[in-house]
């Protein structure tokens, strides 16, 4: 198990910290013909999953009126860059429920960091 | 040819430079030491006896291995297994780094022992209907004819002991080799359970 993990480790990346709720921005190398270029996704984090090197993070945006979901694995060398735009507070591990609402009651309520629990 | 007796550690993914992910099977791989080599005059064939995991307590060796290891002039080993292969002599060491980075490989182990399982898992067969009142669920169903051949032909697929023997998956391709740690990552499954030893092959 040890010498896995050893393997997994020369493969790993730098994440920052996040939790469920939160509204990420993963920037994408894509690559079209023989050009590369970065393309952001930005979406509110709905679920996570796996450990280690098989970690996945599940983010749902609307854009332009229609649902978008997209699964990154973390470590994935395709991730240019990770940041955290807005920390949400919720109260579950996966967001499922964002999915059946629509408009306003699809928002997540920003976590005030400064009254803290 | 080039063979290696390894251990199954376990599988993981890694990516590739394209950003794919890639699933790979982990395996200790050698080192392994000639403890034999079988020629056409004296054994009719030729091949070498080759040695994997040295055993720590001597006393866990018994007298006729022993003997055997002593007459190499090697420490005892776990595993012993036969390659066909040529220009080696008796104490020589192979490691991982006989492999590289893109070789195909034949990969051979005993399967995971799946206990006595019916047609269904151990053939392939179809089965039948799940529900709507039907009775007739997993069985096989007809096994042959009457007035010809009046008797079972051979090999009819019955239930029975599946699993445990020996399998070899070929064309596997060897994703990366770590020629400190001993290991070498293969992509796909190989069979067996984890830490079970298995051969490795290439050039066949």
């Amino acid at each position: 198990m040890d010498l896995i993990r050893s393997i997994e480790e020369q493969y790993r990346r730098e994440i920052p910290e996040f939790s469920i709720g939160d509204t990420l921005r993963v920037h994408v190398r894509v690559i079209e013909g023989d050009k590369e270029r970065i393309q952001p996704f930005e979406g509110v984090v709905i679920g996570r999953r796996g450990s280690g090197i098989k970690e996945t993070v599940m983010l749902r945006k609307v854009s332009h009126g229609i649902g978008v979901e997209r699964i990154f694995p973390l470590h994935s060398p395709v991730i240019e860059k990770m940041e955290v735009v807005r920390r949400g507070d919720v109260r579950r591990a996966k967001l499922y429920y964002l999915r059946q609402k629509k408009g306003k009651a699809a928002k997540v309520k920003e976590k005030d960091i400064f009254s803290s629990r | 040819m080039t063979g290696i007796i390894g251990k199954k550690i376990g599988m993981t993914q890694i990516f590739d430079e394209k950003g794919n992910v890639v699933p790979v099977t982990v395996v200790q791989a050698g080192p392994c030491q000639v403890i034999q080599v079988k020629t056409v005059e004296k054994d009719g064939y030729n091949a070498v006896q080759i040695g994997f995991e040295e055993i720590k307590k001597l006393k866990r060796v018994n007298k006729p291995m022993k003997g055997h290891f002593d007459r190499a002039g090697v420490p005892p080993y776990r595993v012993l297994k036969e390659f066909p292969m040529t220009d080696l002599n008796v104490g020589d060491l192979i490691k991982v780094d006989r492999f590289q980075k893109g070789d195909r490989v034949s990969v051979s182990g005993i399967s995971k022992g799946k206990g006595f399982q019916g047609v269904m898992k151990r053939h392939g067969y179809g089965g039948g209907p799940g529900s709507h009142g039907s009775m007739f669920n997993r069985a096989p169903g007809s096994i042959g004819s009457s007035a010809f051949p009046s008797r079972v032909w051979k090999n009819k697929g019955l239930p029975g002991r599946m699993g445990g023997v020996r399998v070899t998956v070929k064309n596997l391709t060897v994703v990366d080799v770590k020629v400190d740690q001993d290991l070498l990552l293969i992509k796909g499954a190989v069979p067996g359970p984890n830490g079970s030893y298995v051969e490795i092959r290439k050039g066949e």
